[in-house]
């Protein structure tokens, strides 16, 4: 008999606390619009926050709250998926250029001696916040990999030969996350070349030529040649430092040739005709040879066509 | 029973190897680095330029503000050139150059060593002088000590605590000063008490000086306004905090300044400082700097001109070990490796300790076992494991909640943990980042 009443009163129970809860759902129940989960799941779902907001759904959310979208991209989906987003959405995407991360750092172990030991905790953040970092540059990779771990995407690793980072193209998805955690800001979205070619000044180094030479060869020391042979009013000389716009920049390549010191890099290039009447480069110090920056250049570039 | 103080602490091997060996002036360099910010607070702001004639004590860079000092020509000379170089962390900061010509001084110093007892009880006139010679505090943290003697309105310092306890394995160059000084600390001493208005003041000394204690307490044995605490040996009771709590037992509130509770704490190199101020019109242009290590050849105390490269005194020394390891400025618990010895000595150089290299690796990082042994010893009552975690996922707001602020980076935690986490430069960070964000709201 008990196991009766037991089974009635718990029912009664249950189906109370049913009719309480339906009210209560009726009387607080929260609108949304519905078409919030469906630009949701228009977008990769990645969470990278690569957009500025704090994963997809809080970005899905100001999609549907937004006027227009011109502010609004998600760099992991690109162009493909902001036209779905706004086909949903009754707006007009906005089409931006993909883009895609580089390191700007090329003072490999090879170019840039070692000063000092670092045998502090491995992270980027730590380092840059005791010191200037283990080589004389006080603006390059420090070399800890702090990049590494914050991409989602398996994009960026670091290569022990040279350790410095490395970014492999099609895996980016700029979403900007190594750009944030680099301590020394080197890691800049460029625009995405045709045939993911790119040229940019592969150094931060704002000292004077003379002593950013003194402590990484391939420096950007500032002598502004790549300025003046630009064609296209690409490049911007200021604090010592070449930058190269990439909107403006055609990739003719003039100003690689250009840099005395190699600080400027072409990727994923044909390999240039040997010609023999090339000026030979101005070699500022005899004892090393100037093939040996441009080999390394020249090694990243299979590396990255492979990938 | 000795007084310390309660919570947490560690007492780390003390190595004085130097104690005994009495302050030596150190030769003049040939060349000066004299950076323009030694100090917290605003750099100063440099009066001299390239070619400019300077003599020793002349005034070279006025301070920037209310919170900052004034800097003085160590030596005299010709300043070749106000440029940047990198200071003790690798990043170029700007500073004096100067070559050094003979050792004129100026007039107004008085260069004698006798002891000049008698002084005017003028609070005001006190201050200005410790302002004018550019004192700042001489423990480590170089705060102005002219701000420090002018407490915030509505607070009044009821007691004055020299700190003699130099709690850092190595280091003596306080030691050293306290047994050859001691009497020039006394007048200091009663020149702060002074300036601040007050009837008491301790000078803490922990209980492995004991020479020290007993020769400070025979030249206060007329005087009951002043009173020699020995304090039991432990880590890191050179702590302003820590100090307070050891001798008077009081707590100061998270985040509030030692006044809070009634108290101004000062180095004895500071009081040392002030006398020389005060009595002799001499600014702060030379500090007791130990130099030490297992492997150096003659550990030293030196009398060094702030701007004066490591490197003279490494050679002074006997020369750089062949087992160097790391070289720190400053002890081996708070100290901070340098990457070149062209580093110079500035106001807060309280040492420079040589390491070997078996004994400066540090080991590779293991997981945490959660032991609880760094919450056990830190002196701030802390959860530093935690504090880590959070300063490494970045997620600041935790940090906050949980006082990173309240750090003393005394670094108790790193050295007492097993699996080898090194907890402080992650607290560090997460130190750095959290004030940030603390200042960039109060704008």
């Amino acid at each position: 008999m008990t196991i009766v009443y037991t089974i009635i009163t718990l029912s009664a129970i249950g189906t109370l606390a049913a009719v309480i809860l339906y009210f209560v759902a009726q009387k607080f129940k929260v609108y949304e619009d519905p078409r919030i989960d469906d630009v949701e799941k228009a977008l990769p779902g990645a969470n990278c926050g690569g957009c500025g907001f704090a994963g997809c759904r809080a970005f899905a959310e100001a999609c549907v709250k937004a006027d227009d979208l011109a502010s609004l991209y998600c760099p992991v989906g690109g162009n493909d998926c902001m036209s779905g987003v706004a086909g949903i959405l009754g707006l007009e995407a906005v089409v931006q250029t993909p883009k895609v991360a580089v390191v700007r750092c090329n003072g490999s172990c090879e170019h840039r001696p070692k000063t000092n030991q670092y045998d502090g905790a491995l992270s980027c953040a730590v380092a840059a916040s005791l010191y200037s970092g283990d080589t004389g540059c006080q603006y390059g990779c420090l070399g800890c990999g702090d990049c590494v771990v914050a991409c989602d995407f398996d994009a960026i690793h670091m290569n022990p030969e040279t350790g410095l980072p490395e970014v492999i193209d099609d895996k980016c998805v700029a979403c900007g996350a190594c750009v944030e955690a680099c301590p020394k800001t080197l890691i800049e979205l460029r625009k995405k070349g045709p045939k993911d070619r790119k040229i940019y000044v592969a150094c931060r180094n704002e000292d004077k030529g003379g002593i950013a030479k003194k402590s990484c060869e391939v420096a950007c020391i500032g002598c502004s040649k790549c300025f003046k042979v630009c064609p296209f009013d690409a490049i911007t000389m200021s604090n010592n430092l070449a930058f190269i716009d990439a909107d403006k920049c055609k990739l003719c390549r003039k100003c690689v040739l250009e840099c005395p010191t190699n600080a400027i890099i072409e990727v994923n290039f044909p390999p240039r005709k040997i010609k023999e009447d090339l000026p030979p480069k101005p070699a500022e110090k005899a004892e090393k040879p100037v093939a040996a920056p441009k080999s390394a250049t020249d090694k990243n570039q299979p590396d990255n066509t492979e990938n | 029973m000795l007084k310390t103080f309660k919570l947490g602490g560690v007492h780390p091997a003390e190595n004085k190897l130097s104690a005994d060996k009495a302050i030596e002036k150190l030769a003049l360099p040939k060349s000066v680095f004299i950076p323009i910010a030694q100090h917290i607070g605003a750099p100063a702001q440099a009066l001299v330029k390239k070619g400019d004639q300077v003599k020793v004590g002349q005034l070279i860079a006025q301070a920037g503000g209310f919170v900052s000092a004034n800097i003085h020509s160590s030596v005299s000379g010709t300043v070749k050139k106000v440029d940047m170089a990198p200071d003790a962390s690798g990043y170029p900061k700007q500073g004096i150059f100067i070559d050094v010509e003979g050792d004129e001084w100026m007039e107004s110093i008085h260069t004698g060593d006798d002891l000049v007892t008698d002084f005017q009880a003028d609070s005001k006139a006190i201050i200005d002088k410790i302002n004018v010679a550019g004192v700042v505090g001489l423990g480590g943290a170089t705060f102005p000590t002219h701000v420090k003697l002018m407490p915030p309105q509505g607070m009044k310092a009821e007691m004055l605590i020299i700190n003699g306890v130099e709690c850092e394995p190595y280091l003596t160059s306080d030691h050293r000063l306290m047994l050859e000084k001691g009497s020039e600390i006394m007048v200091g001493i009663r020149l702060l008490m002074c300036a601040l208005q007050v009837n008491k003041a301790y000078v803490g000394i922990e209980n492995n000086k004991k020479d020290a204690i007993a020769h400070l307490r025979n030249l206060v044995s007329a005087d009951s306004s002043i009173e020699v605490v020995p304090l039991k040996v432990k880590y890191p009771q050179g702590g302003e905090k820590q100090l307070i709590k050891a001798v008077t037992g009081r707590e100061v509130p998270s985040g509030a300044l030692p006044i809070a509770v009634g108290a101004v704490v000062s180095n004895v190199g500071t009081a040392f400082a002030v006398y020389e101020a005060v009595q002799k019109n001499k600014p702060l242009i030379e500090r007791v700097v130990t130099i030490t290590g297992k492997s150096v050849k003659k550990p030293s105390n030196f009398l060094v001109r702030v701007g004066t490269p490591v490197q003279d005194l490494v050679d002074a020394a006997g020369g750089l070990p062949e087992d160097t390891g790391k070289i720190i400025s400053g002890g081996p618990m708070m100290g901070k490796a340098i990457a070149s010895l062209e580093v110079p000595v500035t106001k807060g150089t309280s040492g420079i300790t040589i390491m070997p290299a078996p004994e400066a690796k540090r080991e590779v990082m293991k997981s945490c076992i959660r032991c609880g042994r760094c919450v056990t010893v830190c002196p701030m009552g802390l959860e530093p494991y935690y504090l880590m975690t959070v300063s490494d996922k970045q997620i600041w707001d935790k940090a906050e909640t949980n006082r990173v602020m309240d750090c003393i980076e005394c670094g108790s935690c790193s050295y007492t943990c097993p699996a080898d986490r090194p907890l402080l430069d992650y607290i560090r960070l997460g130190k750095g980042k959290v004030g940030q964000i603390i200042r960039s709201r109060k704008k």
